[in-house]
């Protein structure tokens, strides 16, 4: 495992902002960590990187525990904070300079040009990251967090606040760190882009409230839904699907039937033909996929 | 150490692009140095009248052997400007240590910063230095072109010994950086507590007021500084910032300024 974190908590005072959260994140895993505002996402990143210490609990990074070996935790993870952070009036080339002497790397020169060109900023290289765009600042923050090559990445809202071009460009380039084979822990508000490049997916709202795939995710909160669309939907098609003990709801929308089911992949046959003998005229069959976002939402409002 | 350099290479890359702080650095020296040579050049052609009335008791007492009166009044005049140059490595620190930390803080860059393997102490080390250094090779330079000043402008040489007595040089080559390390270590403390370079930057002029007060007191005629006084102050200042250093650490705590600077 190259996160584990076992019951840990952090409070600020007599505010609760993490609660015995227990984590395991694998090697090469893209996992996301979603939950509103104050949530305590990046408080928690403060912790796995070894910016601030938990109140209570324990985590072992990429092998570190913190609060013993945190040199060595900020050492061996790459972290991208919420804001780029940069140093406005020097020049992007001398930002990442800076870094890659911090991180000890021991090709400087190398190191800054190969994530300079990767990202696009090879040619802008001497100008100040003030006069970068916003998109260039956060590339050149994720160039600034990869300099040492970490195993281990953390990015707290990569995407936050970019256009559509720059958002993609950066989604693309984490689709490239996990083709690597990189750990990324994923702090994001944006679901779909936690559906594209997550494994996994952690719900949190001071406490984790659930950890699971994106697909098992979706099963778990409203179950699989297949929709028949019909060249004219009758009640006798609803109450034939409705008699089929394997079916747990059924409901017509417009000229659609939408099941409720378990195993759509080996009960949808039976469905087809039942409603082709009784005279449906079966136009498309296809699966309701709910969006992140209402599981998400789901899953939160569960906690209200 | 090669992270200490690379913090003191990145202040200086940033701090001294704030033409504020520039200004500072260059401009503070050239006056303070300007000052005492003014006086001597406007008192040179006192001539051998006696104008030891004119001086405090205790000074005219203390005047150098061989000296007339008029020399001894030069000397008195030109002791009391030289006090100028312990400011320089008080005030030039304070302008760049409050924009550095503060400044951190208002662009956002400590945490990442905060993030990589750098422990605190080389932190502190690096930004002390950085502070530090500019004021200090600017007041030596300062008081090194006011000794060629002095060369050049005084005929006599009993009054140049005089004035470049082995006080003023205790006073800015050792006193000096006492003085620039309390400075920074200040700027420091109040910049963990403070969110606006410019409050930082007032709050940390405070540092100042112990030295205009010796300033002051001098001319008013409420003491002399000797050589027993530059030593004593000296070593008061190193106390003090051996507390300051402490103080300062005790306050950078990451924690804090990571989750209370907004």
């Amino acid at each position: 495992m190259m996160i584990q974190t076992q019951d840990l908590t952090k409070h600020f005072g007599e505010t609760l902002a993490v609660k015995g959260l227990n984590l395991e994140v694998a090697e090469g895993e893209v996992f996301g960590f979603l939950g509103p505002n104050g949530a305590g996402k990046t408080t928690t990143v403060r912790m796995l990187t070894s910016l601030i210490a938990p109140t209570s609990g324990s985590a072992v990074v990429n092998g570190f525990t913190i609060g013993k070996d945190d040199k060595k935790i900020r050492q061996t993870v790459g972290i991208l904070t919420e804001s780029p952070g940069m140093y406005e009036n020097l020049s992007a080339e001398y930002n990442l300079q800076i870094y890659a002497n911090l991180y000890e790397v021991k090709d400087v020169g190398g190191q800054v040009e190969k994530y300079l060109r990767m990202l696009g900023l090879w040619e802008r290289r001497f100008d100040e990251a003030g006069t970068f765009s916003k998109g260039m600042k956060q590339k050149l923050a994720i160039a600034r967090a990869l300099l040492h090559e970490p195993r281990i990445l953390f990015l707290d809202e990569p995407t936050a606040g970019l256009d559509p071009e720059a958002a993609h460009l950066v989604r693309d380039f984490i689709e490239e760190l996990r083709k690597e084979g990189r750990t990324i822990f994923l702090c994001t508000h944006n679901l779909d882009e936690a559906d594209r490049l997550c494994d996994r997916i952690g719900v949190f709202k001071t406490h984790l409230l659930v950890v699971d795939s994106p697909a098992n995710l979706r099963t778990q909160v409203f179950g699989r839904k297949v929709v028949f669309h019909l060249k004219h939907v009758e009640s006798a098609y609803l109450d034939l699907l409705r008699g089929m003990t394997f079916i747990k709801e059924a409901r017509a929308v417009d000229d659609k039937l939408v099941a409720t089911l378990d195993d759509p992949e080996g009960q949808n046959p039976e469905i087809i033909r039942s409603l082709v003998e009784a005279g449906a005229e079966i136009r498309f069959v296809g699966e309701l996929r709910h969006s992140l976002e209402d599981v998400y939402l789901q899953l939160v409002k569960n906690t209200q | 150490m090669n992270k200490i350099k690379t913090i003191i290479r990145k202040e200086w890359a940033q701090v001294f692009k704030n033409r504020l702080v520039l200004s500072t650095v260059l401009f503070m020296p050239l006056l303070f140095t300007a000052i005492p040579l003014g006086m001597l050049y406007a008192t040179r052609g006192t001539g051998s009248s006696d104008l030891s009335s004119d001086m405090p008791p205790q000074f005219a007492a203390a005047c150098p052997e061989g000296l007339t009166g008029s020399e001894c009044f030069q000397v008195y005049i030109v002791n009391q400007f030289m006090v100028l140059f312990m400011m320089t490595p008080l005030i030039i620190p304070v302008n760049i240590a409050a924009y550095s930390v503060v400044g951190e803080k208002t662009t956002r860059s400590l945490e990442p910063l905060l993030a990589t393997p750098i422990t605190t102490a080389e932190l502190l080390i690096g930004k002390n230095m950085a502070a530090a250094i500019p004021a200090v090779l600017a007041t030596w330079a300062g008081f090194l072109l006011y000794v060629l000043g002095t060369w050049i402008i005084v005929p006599s040489p009993r009054v140049v010994i005089a004035l470049l007595d082995p006080m003023w040089w205790l006073a800015v080559f050792v006193a000096g950086p006492l003085l620039a390390i309390l400075s920074v270590n200040f700027a420091l403390m109040v910049s963990s507590r403070v969110n606006e370079p410019r409050v930082a930057e007032q709050l940390s002029a405070v540092v100042i007021l112990p030295l205009l007060a010796l300033f002051f007191g001098q001319i008013a005629g409420l003491f002399l500084i000797n050589r027993q006084l530059v030593i004593l102050f000296a070593l008061v200042i190193a106390a003090l910032d051996t507390l300051m250093v402490y103080l300062a650490v005790r306050l950078f705590q990451r924690e804090t300024i990571l989750t209370r600077w907004r």
